[in-house]
């Protein structure tokens, strides 16, 4: 390596070392304060926490005064339910779709992507007024319906592309042995799509966590809030308290770093694969 | 595709074909056309009628969008809306964009070191909630914190320091900014995953004709990752006509100060659930949302007609 070339490498780890602090430094922030003290988190709030200011007043708070973690259960719940429910179906659509002609696919096919572009939140009145007429207001139920319609037609755009990609003569062999569609589907087409759960996850999984708009439609009690409304409710009316903020805002950001930790490498892989080019 | 067909499922008998569909795409398109398509056709319909205080209903035609556009205590909420929508949406543009691009031609040069660290640590805001983000910039930029005022201090800058979240003047760019530091990392991997698909043969002949690095990422990179930034510019401009937590959580529904950080989001949500100063009119909240579809609707056929058209397509 020539001088020049690394000083022009110097250079870009330079610009990247500076964006990556502009990118966690304000969350770091967050998550390290929400451990001290409040005269701490006042008096030097750049210090890491040490045994002289270190204090869980702002998490005992939290647990004490919010219902921090039924919010957690039934962020989880409506999530999970959602993701199995947009993997299952969605496939199920894909592989008939791309594997059936029939007249009017492209038609339904048409049909189906109008929903990666319009966003459903612009039907918000009707879909309350539904959920009110059919009993379903303020339950977890009501959100799983909407997320699912949200995530159907992104996910079967993704999963339509995996199928086609699996070769022909293992479906055709399995016909050719008489073995009925639904298990050639089920037991010969499914386990391939392993590969192309990350992917859409990283569609459904995120936008359901951390979506506001819904929960803040269509859930009224505390019994059917998310993490994301909760803390939200639970962050406006405790706005002066720094410790339970701080502890608050760290308690919904820590369950998604972790997650986003394990799974980036998926994540990443599953953003640049070309499912959207 | 014809040819993806086999031959064994075209001969399939009819009836056995639409047994399939039905299962097959039942669930899917039931779930679909019942809570997304429905619920936009019903919004667009409730538009054009009229609820009295007892909750009947009449129709009323255009009557509530002349009301919307023409009546000054509807229009000029709504035109505040719109036009801080739109500098939402050029903040975007103008700093999302160059600043994505930037990104990601430093993280897709040969041989670069820690390139995983850098791409999941950057991409790393993308996947917080926005009320989370918006909350702890809140925190950051505020005085009585003084996080913000002390790094300005630091450097030298300390005189710089203004309560930017609480000024009517800079309200909506500061929240804006916040916006596009949460979701850089979109435009910063899409543009990544196209410059990497650039074959090398292109590069390298390039680099034996004698062009820097420079001058191969702007001469030959760029033109052809084009068609990933106007997707990116499209999904943005959908996004940003559609947001509403970030302001909600930060400004609260009535998008202090004076509404000077009112989007077409909050102006929806003030006017379709109500809030201290109003009560919820769901029938004039349809008429918003159908304005808001057609907004986006623009949008959309802008980009198809004009900038996907135009482009070409290099097949690699």
């Amino acid at each position: 390596m020539t001088t020049e070339q690394r000083a022009r490498s110097l250079g870009v780890h330079v610009v990247l070392i500076a964006y990556s602090l502009l990118a966690v430094g304000p969350i770091l922030l967050v998550v390290m304060n929400s451990f001290k003290m409040r005269n701490a988190i006042f008096g030097s709030p750049l210090a890491p926490p040490d045994a002289a200011t270190f204090s869980l007043i702002g998490y005992e708070k939290v647990f004490r005064s919010s219902h921090i973690l039924t919010y957690y259960s039934n962020s989880l719940i409506v999530t999970l339910v959602s993701m199995a429910l947009v993997l299952l179906f969605g496939a199920m659509a894909a592989w008939a779709l791309t594997e059936y002609r029939f007249r009017g696919s492209t038609a339904l096919a048409l049909f189906l992507s109008i929903g990666i572009m319009v966003p459903i939140r612009l039907g918000s009145v009707a879909i309350l007024n539904m959920m009110r007429s059919a009993g379903l207001n303020d339950t977890l139920t009501a959100l799983i319906l909407v997320y699912v319609a949200q995530g159907l037609p992104m996910s079967i755009f993704i999963l339509s592309e995996f199928i086609q990609q699996i070769p022909k003569d293992l479906r055709d062999a399995a016909r050719c042995d008489g073995v009925p569609e639904t298990r050639i589907f089920f037991e010969v087409v499914a386990p391939l799509l392993r590969p192309a759960i990350a992917t859409v996850a990283v569609f459904t999984i995120v936008p359901i966590w951390n979506d506001l708009w819904f929960p803040l439609i269509l859930t009224s009690s505390d019994s059917t809030h998310t993490v994301t409304l909760g803390v939200q409710q639970f962050l406006g009316q405790y706005i002066t308290d720094w410790n339970s903020v701080l502890a608050a805002l760290s308690m919904a950001i820590l369950p998604v770093v972790i997650i986003y930790v394990i799974l980036s490498r998926q994540l990443i892989a599953g953003l640049t694969s070309g499912a959207v080019k | 595709m014809p040819e993806s067909v086999s031959n064994i499922t075209a001969q399939m008998p009819r009836a056995k074909l639409a047994g399939l569909l039905l299962f097959f795409l039942g669930p899917a398109v039931a779930i679909y056309t019942l809570f997304s398509i429905y619920p936009l056709v019903a919004t667009m319909a409730l538009s054009t009628y009229t609820s009295d205080p007892s909750g009947a209903r009449s129709f009323v035609g255009l009557a509530n969008f002349k009301t919307l556009l023409g009546d000054a205590l509807w229009s000029k909420p709504f035109w505040n809306a719109l036009g801080n929508n739109l500098i939402f949406f050029a903040v975007h543009m103008c700093v999302q964009n160059p600043v994505g691009i930037a990104l990601a031609g430093l993280l897709s040069l040969p041989g670069l070191r820690l390139r995983g660290f850098y791409r999941t640590v950057m991409f790393l805001p993308t996947m917080l909630s926005v009320v989370i983000v918006g909350f702890s910039w809140n925190l950051i930029l505020s005085p009585l914190w003084g996080v913000a005022a002390g790094a300005l201090k630091a450097v030298g800058l300390g005189s710089l320091f203004a309560p930017w979240l609480g000024l009517e003047s800079s309200a909506l760019v500061t929240l804006s900014l916040i916006s596009v530091w949460q979701f850089v990392g979109i435009p910063m991997m899409l543009i990544y995953a196209a410059l990497l698909n650039i074959p090398d043969e292109l590069i390298d002949a390039a680099r034996v004709d004698g062009l820097g690095q420079f001058r191969i990422f702007f001469h030959i990179k760029l033109p052809l990752v084009l068609p990933t930034i106007s997707l990116v510019s499209v999904l943005t401009f959908v996004a940003n006509f559609n947001a509403f937590d970030l302001i909600y959580s930060v400004k609260g529904a009535l998008a202090g100060p004076n509404f000077a950080t009112d989007i077409l989001g909050t102006f929806f949500y003030r006017t379709f659930f109500g809030n201290q100063l109003q009560l919820g009119n769901p029938t004039m909240g349809s008429a918003v949302a159908t304005v808001m579809f057609f907004i986006i609707l623009l949008g959309l056929c802008l980009y198809l007609f004009f900038v996907q058209r135009r482009i070409r397509r290099y097949a690699f």
